[in-house]
């Protein structure tokens, strides 16, 4: 009787798990940044159509993509911040980073008075951030914008209350061009911000600096852009005064292309080239390098080969930036060694 | 309540064997006991939860978790100073707008309203509690805020600028801006449930007042407040449960910088604003633990509170045990 009964439910489990093993030929599932969201929803939907698989996309947050891809919940993540060689070791199956689109953080402001789009160097905005610049007249803003009244008026401050990519990209720019910056706060999804206020989300930075007068803090690009905000322009590393659009991110990318580690996982900001704006960055997909199940595999590798041809025509109508041909090429390789 | 004994009907023999085992009554009571200690189960669950999963925050920092006001990520040094000071802060502001106005709000709707306006008003006021919390804070945001820093914090400041409570930078959010929207999200549980608790009074107790000669001012302050305090007293500790875990419009109007400010017009945060705004992408044990470790603080004060509110509804829905 008991070894009957034992006998059945191993029987159950079995019919159970070749079902699900059959089902999820059809059905993958990921996790990760939100930034990206609007133009992988966009892909995993065209594939979609292509193929007939579909890929389950949560727009959780880089964290907590890293988080579900290291307990094996999701079949790949995604991030917007590269994976530390320690996030890395605790992941069962090595994962590979596969960027996938570009994006960039801009300084949005209100300034009464003030109609001209402003100049920042790096110097000013690590200033602002750290809470030494303290007023907009300030000689650190007034020497970047010759000819432009700027008000005695102190500062608010406005930086993401949450984690996110955004705060690591606008952080690692700054660590690289303030040192007091990089020994002090450093590069990191959220840091111990000495002053400001802080809204969550692009959507709480972007309502506090409207709403308060005299106020500064940084979104994503593309956030920008839909809300119809006006944004600063950044210094480069060629010392030239770089307002973000498309062509300027994708000219950061290939600036930081022919140094290009084998692992992608590179920082782009303050790039060099004369043209690049200066705190761009890829978002990565988070691919384990092995792969057991063979239709998984086979769908995951042909969908990265489709969004590095395809997909990445369809960046721009989105206003993502696309990858520098040169990137493409080499991420292209990149996918025979998923095993 | 004494009943007469009845005699209980005679049991039939023909019964089968399992209908007499098991009465109607023993099954009730299991499902219901089954029903019941499953909540229970699932409150012990989350607190072992919290318990367990905060381990690396207890371990490292210790007591100094609620003594240093430190939150750096990157350092992975965490302190709930700012959090605890906030959440209490805030709650505490809300009840001091709310509780003068709820109460005296409802003792007008039972005891001095006429009966039709009372019943619309009091339907409008539960239509407010159904209100979800991220509309207040949008509200706030687009009309409280910039009153408040255009005309309400610089006449604070202006009139108690003496005060430290009342000075600084007026950024419009801050302590004060989310006082004043938890309060109003705090109004609707204390108005309705304190004018249940004033109409619940038994007629007898206004009517032996008014006969005694007492106006039907000093009647109501004197006879039917007192004997309704307990239920007045529970609503206004549900507003506070309410007050202390309320996220959305809280983390919308705060300035969620965690510092420990005297001044009302800084910004600061609560705990659940922070858990809210960080959860999702924090990483590293240490990180998690601390805002699992938040999350435990905050279940704990919000156990108790809402305890010791059913203790006191409880205990006022005793008929004349309210008098002594």
């Amino acid at each position: 009787m008991y070894t009957l009964r034992t006998r059945l439910f191993k029987a159950a489990l079995f019919a159970v798990a070749a079902g699900s093993a059959a089902h999820a030929a059809e059905t993958i599932t990921a996790a990760g940044a939100t930034f990206p969201f609007p133009i992988y929803s966009k892909w995993f939907q065209q594939y979609k159509e292509k193929t007939g698989i579909q890929i389950n996309y949560q727009s959780i947050g880089s964290g907590g993509g890293i988080k579900q891809l290291t307990e094996g919940t999701v079949d790949f993540g995604a991030s917007d911040k590269p994976m530390s060689d320690e996030q890395i070791s605790k992941v069962k199956i090595k994962p590979m980073h596969f960027p996938t689109v570009m994006g960039a953080v801009v300084p949005v402001y209100n300034v009464e008075g003030v109609a001209k789009d402003l100049n920042f160097t790096g110097e000013a905005l690590a200033g602002i951030f750290m809470g030494t610049v303290k007023n907009w007249n300030d000689p650190v803003l007034k020497n970047a914008n010759k000819g432009v009244k700027l008000p005695d008026q102190p500062i608010v401050v406005i930086v993401r209350s949450d984690a996110s990519g955004t705060s690591f990209v606008f952080t690692d720019y700054l660590s690289k061009v303030s040192p007091e910056w990089k020994s002090k706060l450093g590069a990191d999804s959220t840091v111990n911000w000495p002053t400001g206020l802080r809204g969550k989300g692009n959507e709480g930075v972007s309502g506090l600096v409207k709403q308060t007068p005299y106020s500064i803090g940084y979104v994503e690009l593309l956030y920008a852009k839909q809300q119809k905000m006006g944004y600063g322009s950044v210094k480069n590393a060629s010392g030239k005064f770089i307002r973000a659009d498309l062509a300027s991110v994708t000219a950061a990318a290939a600036g930081a292309a022919n140094a290009m580690p084998a692992d992608y996982r590179v920082s782009i900001t303050n790039a060099p080239g004369a043209a690049a704006y200066p705190i761009s960055t890829f978002t990565w997909l988070l691919i384990p390098s092995k792969i057991d199940d063979p239709a998984k595999k086979k769908a995951i590798t042909e969908f990265l080969s489709w969004m590095l041809t395809t997909g990445q025509a369809s960046t721009a109508a989105l206003d993502y930036a696309p990858l520098p041909k040169a990137v493409v090429a080499v991420e292209t390789k990149s996918i025979t060694m998923i095993k | 309540m004494a009943s007469p004994v009845i005699a209980a009907p005679p049991v039939r023999q023909t019964q089968s064997f399992a209908r007499r085992l098991i009465s109607g009554d023993e099954i009730a009571f299991a499902v219901t006991w089954t029903f019941a200690s499953t909540i229970l189960l699932v409150t012990v669950m989350l607190v072992w939860q919290l318990y367990v999963k905060s381990a690396p925050a207890r371990d490292k920092f210790g007591f100094g978790f609620f003594t240093s006001s430190v939150w750096d990520p990157t350092g992975e040094k965490f302190g709930s100073l700012p959090f605890i000071y906030g959440t209490l802060l805030t709650s505490f502001l809300a009840l001091l707008i709310s509780v003068p106005l709820g109460v005296g709000a409802a003792i007008f709707l039972a005891e001095m309203a006429p009966r039709r306006l009372s019943n619309v008003a009091s339907f409008l006021v539960e239509l407010l509690a159904a209100v979800p919390s991220v509309i207040y804070g949008l509200l706030a945001i687009f009309t409280l805020i910039p009153l408040l820093r255009n005309y309400g914090e610089p006449f604070l400041k202006a009139t108690l600028g003496f005060l430290p409570f009342f000075q600084g930078p007026m950024y419009g959010v801050g302590y004060l801006a989310a006082g004043i929207i938890l309060a109003v999200m705090t109004f609707p549980f204390i108005i309705s449930l304190s004018r249940e608790a004033l109409m619940d009074v038994p007629n007898d107790q206004r009517e032996a007042a008014l006969a005694l000669g007492a106006t039907k001012w000093e009647s109501t302050w004197q006879a039917v407040v007192p004997f309704a305090r307990l239920g007045i007293i529970g609503s206004v500790f549900l507003g506070l449960a309410r007050a202390l875990g309320e996220t959305m419009a809280v983390t919308m109007v705060i300035g969620n910088t965690p510092s420990v400010s005297a001044s009302l017009f800084a910004p600061g945060t609560t705990i659940a604003a922070s858990i809210a705004n960080e959860f999702a992408e924090a990483s590293g044990d240490v990180y998690l633990g601390s805002l699992i470790y938040l999350a435990l603080v905050l279940f704990l004060l919000t156990i108790i509170i809402n305890g010791m509110a059913r203790i006191l509804i409880i205990a006022t829905t005793k008929k004349g045990s309210a008098l002594t």
